[in-house]
């Protein structure tokens, strides 16, 4: 398809405090099915990013392979993407991370790309604390090879055909928060008022953040008896608290009920308002967080909101101790040791 | 008993030791000590794929004419592990020397009555001499060292250097050293007529060279071309190019206020990621490599595919083994030149770099991370277990302090704020190299969607068949621009003499100029060449067509490098005669030599 978008521009429309209006984060005209989870999804990208003033260019997108992967066409498109192979983007995003320190990563995958080809790289990533945010566009099934079950599909839920999947699911965030993850977060792509301040949360947060959003596959997985369809996702739905993102700028306004609301700061003076809190768990304690999980799994129930969070955690470049200054841009003068040393190391081999 | 046998500066001695038992320092000293006494000297370590418990050979040649390939026949066997002595003892040349250990008395059955039976009781003076049982074990191996230097007339200051060298401060451990060295040294002197007819005499015939493996030398060699992002996974040859190049980063790769690393350095969780995280930072501006193996470019031949086909740079270095599949994980080959030239699916064709020495490894390796930003593809330095784990003579590694990194074609901000028209993949020189942009660079110009799939010049996604043939089309001619750039072969004579010729590429070359030195006494005239570099550059196709027959030497079973002569050069296969050695031990001059001799006939009368 060969869309293209109207350039003209409301003379009004709002403007962020770097003078761009939402326009100025979209992307190219999505060739995914009407109704696609995963537009959604870009539209919450979209809309997080103005609304946290990030420069567009400095993002840089990637994404593995699938229908999932294809996002990251549909925003910023002044940001440069990487559409690498089919569940390697962790390494990819490594690789580029390590490289300048100084960008957004937003990583992009897919159930069949996280939770098959690539599980080992997503573990692996998780491992190291990559400081990314990583979005799990998760529909159960293998959209652009026309539908066949993922691994995250649920036991007993039926495909397009009325075929049940026989295999245990396996759920990334439950996974996460086992492996050491630094964030991890559910949502839903129809529940934009959620969805949105999880990703503002996960683009602040200083280390990797892992979010699972359900996002239906309106042509492949969207019948009676699948999991993962927009009817059966709202039935049961279960948002575990709210969240309100506060930016460095702004003073927390709303008053929130005595005891039911957490104040977290965040990497760079964000901060996160988690409240509606129910007693029995808490997002900062892990085990409490894949109890809850666990339960939720027993009952039937979908679990979203941020399910856990360590605010202060060591990302990779921390870890691997590297210099402030992006090493992409180092020079002869910084890398080079020069002549000198090399006639020592010489005489170091006679 | 052969009578005559012998020689000054001219052996091949064998170790055969247990690994695990502290043997290599000794060794080293002892093929150290030859170094130092300015005589040419080339070892080689035969090892199991195993920490500890198996045979282990240190094979070291000695050579006052220069040459430094392995060389058939044992001279002298210090045989010192049980497992394997009656092996050992039958490799042995007739007329040569066995030094064994004693202290058990060696069975009827192993006495060859054709060598020089040099029992030294070592155990036995160890136990006498050192308390603990470790400690007995480890001054073995120095005790036989003290054996040879007196056998061999080595000088025994040279070696008692190079123990204070190797303990520095701690005095104890080099008492006890010096302490083992000498029992094993009076022990000869006192018990047998020294020096055997096999002995060392002080030369100066070493100049300025250096004595380093080739993974040391590719690391430090990483160090200097730039390299910021590293990312591996443990294999065998390779991995030491990793530790080295940690080592050398530690020492010269810290900030100065902050102390902190000019440098990352990513273990991996498989091959697959490795090669991920180079193409991440080479295409986010890093300069980038990787280390691996034959197996592990096997692991990484989607994501090369995807580097090849989205123009990103990236450096591999792959220190071949013996395969196909685990193979010979401790032997040397040089089997994976098709598998890395054509590695992934689809049409793709990668530059390749065969460094022959040490000093090549360092300069090959910076020049990689030029030519991969300049050409924006993957580059390969393949080396092999031989010239990567041993220790090699070689020249000194050289670096001009004015070189500069040549980055290629990346468009900086200023030069993005001027352009009008820019598309990732227009070919604007006509070299068929595209500029690139870096993430990050510009506000509002010059961000693209890089990607596996086939795209017009600007980067857009299509699957119209002729912006798909337009795009692979340019990369070909992007691949005649790399065959002007690469580093063209080494012809050992500057004109032909004959109208038969030789090629031969990275380890084989010191056998290979051997080989030609012998045949050249029987009268057999062979021009010879190394080559350095895939794609060939025309001087490869003129040598070629300049002679009649040419031997290509190779250090694998398939004739590879002769495929890719045919295939790429469209000659006739009748032209190209093979020499194959695919053992497992590096190529010996009395190899190639016996199988040129075999088929010099069928080549003239042709």
């Amino acid at each position: 398809m060969t869309y293209l978008r109207p350039t003209f521009r409301h003379p009004e429309l709002p403007t962020n405090i770097l003078g761009f209006t939402r326009k100025d984060y979209e992307g190219a005209i999505s060739t995914l099915c009407a109704g696609c989870g995963h537009d959604s999804i870009s539209g919450a990208i979209v809309q997080a990013c103005w609304e946290m003033s990030i420069e567009p260019h400095k993002v840089a997108k990637l994404s593995g392979i699938g229908c999932s992967s294809k996002t990251p066409t549909y925003f910023l498109s002044n940001a440069h993407g990487f559409n690498t192979v089919h569940g390697r983007m962790p390494s990819v995003a490594t690789g580029a991370n390590m490289a300048n320190r100084s960008l957004t990563y937003l990583g992009v995958s897919g159930d069949g790309d996280s939770a098959s080809i690539g599980m080992g790289q997503f573990v692996h990533a998780i491992r190291r604390n990559l400081n990314v945010v990583y979005i799990l566009m998760n529909n159960g099934c293998y959209g652009l090879t026309k539908g066949q079950d993922s691994a995250t599909a649920d036991v007993g839920s039926k495909s397009k055909s009325g075929s049940e999947n026989k295999f245990a699911t396996i759920d990334l965030a439950s996974l996460a928060i086992e492996l050491g993850a630094t964030f991890v977060a559910r949502s839903f792509s129809g529940d934009k008022e959620q969805l949105v301040p999880l990703i503002k949360a996960a683009l602040a947060h200083g280390g990797f953040a892992f979010l699972d959003v359900v996002s239906p596959c309106v042509t492949f997985n969207n019948n009676f008896g699948s999991t993962k369809s927009y009817s059966y996702v709202r039935e049961h739905n279960h948002a575990a608290s709210n969240i309100d993102f506060v930016p460095p700028a702004e003073t927390i306004s709303v008053n929130y009920p005595e005891n039911t609301a957490r104040e977290l700061e965040l990497h760079g003076g964000n901060k996160i308002v988690l409240h509606k809190l129910p007693t029995e768990w808490d997002p900062l304690d892990r085990i409490s967080a894949l109890n809850r999980l666990h339960q939720a799994r027993r009952t039937g129930e979908i679990v979203t909101g941020l399910l856990f969070i360590e605010p202060e955690s060591q990302d990779l470049h921390a870890t691997l101790d590297t210099v402030q200054e992006p090493l992409n841009q180092l020079q002869e003068k910084d890398l080079c040791p020069g002549s000198k040393k090399l006639e020592q190391i010489n005489k170091s081999y006679r | 008993m052969e009578a005559g046998r012998g020689g000054v500066n001219d052996l091949v001695i064998r170790f055969a030791n247990v690994n695990g038992t502290g043997s290599a320092s000794a060794n080293n000293m002892f093929a150290k000590a030859v170094f130092r006494m300015g005589i040419p000297v080339s070892p080689k370590n035969i090892f199991p794929s195993n920490i500890q418990g198996l045979p282990t050979w240190y094979e070291v040649r000695i050579s006052e004419k220069g040459y430094l390939g392995r060389r058939e026949g044992i001279d002298i066997m210090v045989a010192v592990n049980p497992q394997s002595l009656p092996r050992d003892i039958e490799v042995l040349e007739p007329g040569g020397y066995l030094v064994y250990d004693n202290s058990k008395d060696l069975p009827p059955e192993l006495r060859r009555t054709d060598v020089h039976l040099i029992g030294v009781p070592m155990i036995k003076m160890c136990i006498e001499h050192f308390p603990e049982a470790r400690l007995q074990q480890l001054m073995k191996n120095v005790v036989y060292v003290g054996v040879m230097s007196a056998l061999m007339d080595i000088e025994v200051d040279v070696l008692k250097q190079l123990i204070r060298e190797q303990f520095g401060e701690k005095e104890k451990l080099i008492a006890l050293n010096d302490k083992a060295l000498m029992l094993g040294r009076n022990y000869a002197l006192e018990h047998y007529p020294c020096p055997i007819s096999f002995r060392l005499e002080r030369r100066d015939l070493i100049g300025d060279k250096i004595m380093i493996d080739g993974n040391t030398a590719t690391a430090i060699g990483a160090v200097y071309g730039g390299a910021t992002v590293a990312a591996w996974y443990p294999i065998t040859p390779s991995t030491s190019v990793m530790d080295a190049f940690a080592a050398y980063c530690d020492e010269y790769r810290k900030e100065e206020k902050s102390d902190k690393k000019k440098f990352a350095i990513v273990q991996a969780e498989d091959e697959l990621a490795s090669i991920g995280v180079v193409i991440g930072a080479a295409w986010n501006g890093a300069r980038a490599f990787t280390a691996t193996s034959g197996p592990g470019i096997s692991l990484m031949s989607e994501f090369i595919g995807l580097a090849y086909f989205a123009e990103i740079p990236a450096v591999l270095v792959n220190v071949q083994r013996g395969g196909p599949s685990t193979g010979m994980p401790t032997r040397t080959q040089q089997a994976d030149l098709l598998s890395s030239a054509y590695a992934s699916h689809g049409d793709t064709k990668h530059v390749l770099l065969f460094p022959s020495t040490p000093a090549e490894c360092f300069e090959m390796m910076a020049e990689a991370l030029d030519l991969a930003d300049r050409l924006q593809t993957p580059v390969f330095v393949m080396t092999d277990l031989d010239l990567g784990m041993n220790d090699h003579m070689s020249a000194p590694l050289t670096w001009e302090d004015q070189r500069k990194y040549d980055r290629g074609k990346v468009l900086s901000t200023q030069e993005l704020e001027e352009i009008q028209d820019w598309g990732r993949y227009v070919d604007v020189d006509g070299d068929g190299i595209p500029y690139r942009t870096l993430p990050g660079s510009h506000p509002s110009k010059g961000a693209y969607f890089t990607r596996g799939t086939s795209k017009d010049e600007y980067a857009k996604y299509t699957e119209f068949g002729e912006a798909y043939v337009r795009n692979v089309d340019r990369l070909l001619v992007k691949w005649k621009t790399a065959s002007t750039l690469v580093p063209g072969p080494i012809k050992l004579h500057q004109k032909n003499q004959s109208d038969i010729g030789m090629m031969y590429f990275g380890t084989t070359g010191h056998a290979a100029r051997e080989a030609m030195d012998l045949l050249r006494s029987e009268h057999l005239l062979i021009d010879g060449m190394r080559i350095r570099s895939f794609p060939f550059t025309r001087e490869v196709e003129a040598f070629i067509q300049e002679h009649e027959f040419v031997f290509v030497v190779e250090q694998n079973r398939d004739a590879q490098l002769r495929t890719m002569l045919i295939q790429e050069l469209d000659i006739s296969s009748k032209k190209l005669i093979s020499v194959l050695n695919y053992n497992g031990l590096p190529i010996t001059a009395d190899f190639i030599s016996r199988q040129i001799r075999e088929h010099w006939p069928v080549a003239v009368s042709q």
